[in-house]
C-alpha cells in the first residue's frame, strides 16, 4: 500500500469518524469498537528476559503482558485476546513442566483462542492433550484434522464468540507438519491445504454464520520470499476474501505495523505478526457503524 | 474531500445505519512489552514457585569445567565436540546393547548442534540447557559400509569440525582427499553394517547429512541428547576433554 492512499484514507477516516458520530448519535446508538489482541510464538517465555540478554535485554514478561492486557480490558471491556501457536518450547519451563505453566498463565490472562504451531507437538500429541485440562481457553485449526488422535474434538474449527453484539468468527491455520515435525510426535494429524480451508471457512462464517468480524488465527507463516510456492500469509491474504484480520506466527516476524494486502475480490485485508517470544502484544481496534461500508475498498484503515 | 462527497457519505450513513454493523475504521498497533510496565502481581506470585523450583534446579552444580571451550577450538575436531560426541557413545551404548545386545560403532553429531560455549567454572544443569536447548534424541542407524563412506565423504568436503566420537579415525590429506579413515582402527568395510549414533534431526537429514535415509534399521533410544549431557556431566568432578587427532588433516 502507498502512503499516499494511506494519508488519504487517515483523513477520510477523521472526517468520518466526526460525520458518522453525529448521524448515529441522532438515531440513538453509537459506534461500536472491538478490540483484538495477540500474540505468537511465546515459547514458553515467561520470565522477561534479564538485563544481560545480548538481545532482548529487559523485553518481555508475561506478568508485565497481564497488566498491559488488563489495563486496556479497563479501556474497552469488548476486547479478545488471542495466541497465534509455538507456546511451547524455549526455555527450562517447558522442559520441567510441559506446557502447565505456560497454559495456566495464558487462563490467568484470559486468553479467549489460540490456534496450535509445530512446537505445540514437541511433546507429542499426547504431551499436547496432557495440558489441555489447563487451558481455559479454546484452540482452533481448520486444517489439522485430529478425529484419529486424543485431541479430537479438543479442536475446532473455528469459533464464534459476540462482543456487544458483534458476532467475531476465528478460525485457525497450521503449517504442514511432515518433514518439519517428527511423524512419532503428530501421529495421525492430517494437515490439508490451508488456503482451501481457508476459503471454506470465510465461506461459512460469513454466509451461514453471518459473522461481522472474520479474523484467522494462523501458524503457517509470514511470507517465504526463497520459496514463492510455499504458502504463506500474504498468499493467503491474496487468494481469500471475506477475512478481515489474519494474526500469523511461525517465522517470527516482527512487523512495526499490521501489513495491508489485497484480498481476491479486490478489498483490504489486514495481516500482522509480533515476531517471537512475547516481546510486544499486538492491537487491532475495529470500529463498527450501523450502515453499509464506507469507499469503494471497505473501511479506512489506520496503521 | 468536497462538501459534495461529504453529504454523499453522510446520505449513505443515514439509509444504513438500521442495516448489519459494518467495519467503519481500522487501527493497528503493536504495543511494547518492557520494564515501563509493572508486572502484575497476582500473575507474578503464581509464576514464583515455579521459577524458584527451575532455578535451584538449574543452578545445580553438576562438574567443573578446567577451561572454557568453544566449537571455534579446532578446524576438524574441538574439544567440546569431542566431550559431547564421546559423551553420546558412552551413556548411549549401555541402553543400546540392552534393548539389541549389540554395540555402537561411533558417534556423529553436527557442529551446529553446539549451542553454545562451556565456560570454565562450575558446570550447572543450566550448562547443559545452554550448550543443548532443543529436544534432540539420540537414534541408532544401521548403515552399511557404502553409507559410511559417503559419510567420510561428506565430512571431508563439509570442512566443518562436525562432532565425531573416538572410535572413528578420519585423516585427510592437504588438499582436502581422504588419506585413511578406520573405525575401531579398522578400515571401512563395504560388506559390514555399522550402528552409527546421532540425533534425530541429521538423521533426518539436516545439515544434508542425507547418507542416513539409506539405512538399514533405526533404533530410537528416546534419550534426549541434552539429558546425555547432563548424565555424563555428573558422572565426572572435572570436564578437561582435549582436541586430538580423530578427525584432522595433514599439512603436508
Amino acid at each position: 500500500m502507498k502512503r499516499r492512499q494511506f494519508i488519504q484514507k487517515s483523513t477520510a477516516a477523521t472526517v468520518l469518524a466526526g460525520i458518522g458520530g453525529l448521524s448515529l448519535q441522532s438515531f440513538g446508538s453509537k459506534a461500536k469498537k472491538i478490540t483484538i489482541l495477540h500474540t505468537n510464538d511465546v515459547h514458553s517465555h515467561i520470565d522477561p528476559f534479564g538485563p544481560e540478554d545480548g538481545r532482548n535485554a529487559n523485553k518481555g514478561g508475561v506478568a508485565r503482558r497481564a497488566t498491559l492486557v488488563e489495563a486496556i480490558r479497563q479501556e474497552n471491556p469488548n476486547t479478545l485476546l488471542l495466541d497465534a501457536g509455538d507456546i511451547f518450547q524455549g526455555t527450562p519451563y517447558f522442559n520441567y513442566y510441559g506446557g502447565e505453566l505456560e497454559f495456566k498463565l495464558m487462563s490467568m490472562l484470559k486468553y479467549d483462542v489460540a490456534t496450535i504451531g509445530n512446537h505445540d507437538f514437541d511433546n507429542g500429541i499426547d504431551g499436547l492433550y496432557a495440558q489441555i485440562p489447563h487451558a481455559d481457553f479454546e484452540f482452533v485449526s481448520a486444517n489439522y484434522d485430529f478425529s484419529k488422535t486424543v485431541m479430537d474434538t479438543h479442536v475446532k474449527p473455528y469459533k464464534i464468540i459476540i462482543k456487544d453484539g458483534i458476532k467475531i468468527g476465528i478460525f485457525g491455520l497450521g503449517i504442514k507438519l511432515e518433514g518439519l515435525v517428527d511423524k512419532n510426535m503428530y501421529k495421525e494429524t492430517v494437515y490439508h491445504n490451508p488456503i482451501e480451508k481457508a476459503q471454506d471457512m470465510s465461506r461459512i462464517l460469513k454466509e451461514d454464520e453471518k459473522c461481522d468480524l472474520i479474523i484467522c488465527l494462523s501458524h503457517i507463516g509470514y511470507e517465504y520470499k526463497n520459496k514463492p510456492d510455499k504458502v504463506s500469509d500474504i498468499k493467503l491474504a491474496r487468494a481469500t476474501k471475506d477475512i478481515d484480520l489474519i494474526i500469523g506466527g511461525h517465522t517470527h516476524t516482527f512487523l512495526p505495523e499490521p501489513t495491508i494486502e489485497t484480498n481476491s475480490v479486490g478489498k483490504n485485508v489486514l495481516v500482522n505478526q509480533v515476531g517471537c517470544y512475547g516481546l510486544y502484544l499486538g492491537k487491532v481496534d475495529f470500529y463498527f457503524s450501523h450502515g453499509k461500508q464506507v469507499g469503494s475498498n471497505g473501511a479506512s484503515i489506520v496503521v | 474531500m468536497t462538501i459534495k462527497h461529504t453529504l454523499k457519505l453522510c446520505l449513505l450513513l443515514l439509509i444504513f445505519t438500521c442495516a448489519s454493523p459494518k467495519i467503519s475504521k481500522i487501527e493497528g498497533k503493536r504495543l511494547n512489552i518492557d520494564q515501563d510496565l509493572k508486572p502484575n502481581e497476582a500473575v507474578d506470585a503464581f509464576i514464583k514457585p515455579y521459577r524458584e523450583h527451575v532455578n535451584k534446579d538449574m543452578e545445580n552444580v553438576i562438574s567443573y569445567a578446567s577451561q572454557t571451550y568453544t566449537k571455534r577450538d579446532g578446524q576438524y575436531n574441538t574439544a567440546i565436540g569431542n566431550l559431547m560426541a564421546d559423551a553420546v557413545f558412552s551413556e548411549s551404548n549401555p541402553v543400546f546393547n540392552k534393548r539389541t545386545g549389540k554395540d555402537i560403532d561411533f558417534v556423529l553429531l553436527n557442529h551446529g548442534g553446539i549451542r553454545s560455549i562451556l565456560s570454565q567454572g562450575n558446570v550447572t544443569t543450566r550448562t547443559a540447557y545452554e550448550i543443548m536447548p532443543f529436544e534432540n534424541s539420540v537414534v541408532v542407524a544401521e548403515l552399511k559400509g557404502e553409507q559410511v563412506n559417503e559419510m567420510m565423504q561428506y565430512l571431508s568436503k563439509a570442512k566443518r569440525a562436525h562432532p565425531v566420537s573416538k572410535q572413528l579415525q578420519l585423516t585427510l590429506g592437504k588438499d582436502g582427499n581422504i588419506i585413511s579413515a578406520t573405525i575401531h582402527g579398522e578400515p571401512i568395510d563395504t560388506s559390514k553394517t555399522y550402528n552409527v549414533a546421532t540425533n534425530d534431526y541429521l538423521y533426518n537429514g539436516g545439515d544434508g547429512m542425507v547418507f542416513f535415509s539409506k539405512n538399514e534399521g533405526l533404533h530410537v533410544l528416546n534419550y534426549k541428547i541434552r539429558d546425555v549431557l547432563i548424565d555424563n556431566f555428573k558422572k565426572k568432578d572435572t570436564l578437561n576433554p582435549k582436541q586430538d587427532n580423530r578427525f584432522i588433516q595433514l599439512n603436508d
